[in-house]
């Protein structure tokens, strides 16, 4: 009954619209070029309007295309039909537990729950880290941590102390020498030349009864004091022991001129029992309350570093660190290398028992600062002084 | 870990011929021989029975149509490449349903297979397109395109089903049909 009603629909349709006639007609020509129903006739005329016609050409084209997408779907849904029944005749059930790979209830709880697990996971760091937080369990361990560095660096200072102490007296035993307390006072001073002069602070050693002048290694010679310049604070002692076997060549040399302001300087000196390296710059060509004879440094010194070198980039001596004045904060003095010069200049030649002859060669010019230091530990030594 | 699957399996050449010749046992064989080494990849890689079921009849659907078209050259084992397309096909469903987690669980060696797979895909998206415009059409005339057009009725058969009496009708019908399906097949994006 539908079936009638669409007929009368459609013979209604076909009347209005004409123009789709034709295209109805051209479709129905497609069809009967396609499937070879056509007379011989009716094909040659055909062919004629394929080839004469753009439109008709594509129509034929595209109906070839969508006809055969419309087979080819009805072909995969037969396939699929064929494929279902066969699959229906397999035991799906027993197979997939044949295959089935059974992992360990571990690895099955984690599949299936590590989302769940992850966030139970979360929740605990979380409540844990903080709980510490807010009862200052952290902060009190951090503070406590570092409490334990220093605790943990005093010792080490300690024990590095003791160490040294331990090679002096262990050095001193080996060379067959009195035992030695420690001196009264302490200064550094440098060597002028490898066969045993030395120069540091008047102030270091004024005043002495004996002196002592101790190398890196801890080893202690008994020196005197040669010359004295008070004025510029300077002094020369000359190693008088037997155990002294002199140095290596010295490799810094002494600067005749004077240094400019702003270059990089350091010394290096026993402010206490062991070498300390001090940094800085040249800050000022005068002196404290404006002594020409000295240099202004920033570099932090002790009074133990009295007498210590001052030297360039280069490893050039430049001056004498001079640290009576310790009450002008950051800032340091050092005598002038020049008036060391002329002080040598004006050494009494019957003073020396050795000719005193400054290297004039630089050998630290082109060193990296570790490795000057290095070579020039072995030059510094530590004054120790001696009275009643 | 890897269980062996035992089957009698049929030799490639004899599935390729079959196939071609159209041989219901041979298809049955195929499908039988090779169902459980897929059920395994899928089973054990986060798919269930009927995952395992739509990827496998996918891969033979693709495998089938390979060698109707002549195209297929025995160049690997048939089981290689049934393995390879599955995997391919079951990536790409694991990727987008967002369950792949990156690595897979494999049993057996497998070849890129990127390009039949991609092509397949393509062909399923028109076949959907045209099932759902075949819906869209309704009755009578869906029945009249797959009569017609699929199942190669004549319009004789046609005519007699619905009820015409008029052929001439009919064939109208038929084209007004078949004009509304192939606007609502290219109107879906």
């Amino acid at each position: 009954m539908p079936a009638k009603a669409e007929k009368v629909i459609f013979s209604a349709e076909i009347r209005k619209e004409s123009k789709e006639m034709s295209d109805h007609q051209l479709t129905e020509l497609i069809e009967r070029y396609l499937d070879g129903s056509m007379t011989a006739e009716e094909r040659t005329q055909f062919e004629l309007l394929r080839k004469n016609d753009a439109t008709v050409e594509s129509r034929v084209a595209e109906h070839m295309q969508f006809i055969g997408l419309l087979k080819q779907y009805g072909e995969r849904l037969e396939l699929e039909k064929r494929l279902n029944a066969i699959h229906d005749e397999i035991d799906v059930h027993a197979l997939k537990e044949e295959v089935t790979i059974h992992p360990t209830w571990v690895v099955r709880m984690w599949r299936n729950h590590h989302s769940k697990i992850s966030v139970a996971a979360s929740i605990a760091i979380f409540a844990i880290l903080g709980t510490l937080f807010f009862t200052g369990k952290l902060n009190n361990h951090e503070s406590n941590f570092e409490q334990l560095s220093q605790e943990i660096g005093k010792i080490k200072q300690s024990q590095a102390t003791l160490n040294t102490r331990t090679n002096s007296i262990i050095n001193d035993i080996k060379g067959s020498k009195r035992i030695t307390n420690p001196g009264n006072f302490r200064g550094t001073g440098f060597a002028l030349s490898s066969n045993g002069y030395i120069v540091t602070n008047y102030h270091v050693i004024k005043d002495a009864d004996s002196v002592y002048v101790q190398n890196a290694a801890g080893e202690s010679f008994h020196s005197k004091v040669i010359y004295t310049e008070p004025g510029n604070d300077i002094a020369v002692l000359q190693i008088n022991d037997e155990a002294f076997e002199g140095l290596a060549a010295v490799p810094y040399n002494f600067k005749r001129s004077s240094t400019d302001l702003g270059e990089n300087v350091f010394t290096i000196g026993y402010p206490d029992s062991k070498v300390v390296i001090g940094l800085g710059g040249l800050t000022s060509t005068t002196g404290y309350q404006g002594d020409t004879t000295e240099y202004q440094v920033s570099i932090p010194v002790n009074p133990g570093n009295s007498g210590g070198p001052l030297l360039d980039d280069k490893g050039n001596v430049i001056g004498i660190i001079n640290a009576k004045q310790t009450q002008v904060a950051g800032a340091a003095f050092a005598v002038k290398s020049a008036y060391l010069l002329k002080a040598i200049q004006n050494i009494p030649s019957d003073s020396l028992s050795k000719s005193l002859t400054l290297n004039t060669k630089n050998t630290l010019a082109g060193l990296s600062r570790p490795q000057q230091i290095k070579k020039l530990r072995n030059y510094v030594f530590m004054v120790k002084v001696y009275n009643q | 870990m890897n269980k062996e699957l035992k089957a009698s399996a049929p030799t490639d050449s004899e599935i390729v011929l079959g196939i071609l010749n159209n041989s219901e046992i041979v298809l049955k064989k195929l499908y039988t021989t090779y169902f459980p080494m897929i059920l395994q990849l899928i089973v054990n890689n986060n798919g269930d029975e009927d995952d395992a079921k739509d990827i496998y009849q996918e891969a033979i659907i693709v495998l089938y149509n390979k060698i109707k078209s002549g195209k297929f050259e025995l160049s690997s084992k048939l089981k290689t490449y049934i393995y390879s397309v599955c995997r391919r096909l079951w990536l790409k469903r694991l990727s987008h349903m967002n369950r792949y987690g990156g690595d897979i669980r494999d049993f057996e060696e497998y070849l890129p297979v990127d390009e039949e797979v991609d092509d397949h895909n393509e062909r399923d998206i028109q076949f959907s397109k045209m099932e759902s415009a075949l819906q869209l059409l309704g009755e009578p005339c869906k029945t009249i395109m797959e009569d017609f057009y699929i199942h190669n009725r004549s319009m004789q058969d046609i005519c007699e089903r619905f009820g015409y009496t008029n052929a001439d009708n009919a064939k109208t019908q038929k084209y007004k049909c078949l004009q509304r399906l192939k606007k609502l097949f290219f109107q879906q994006k």
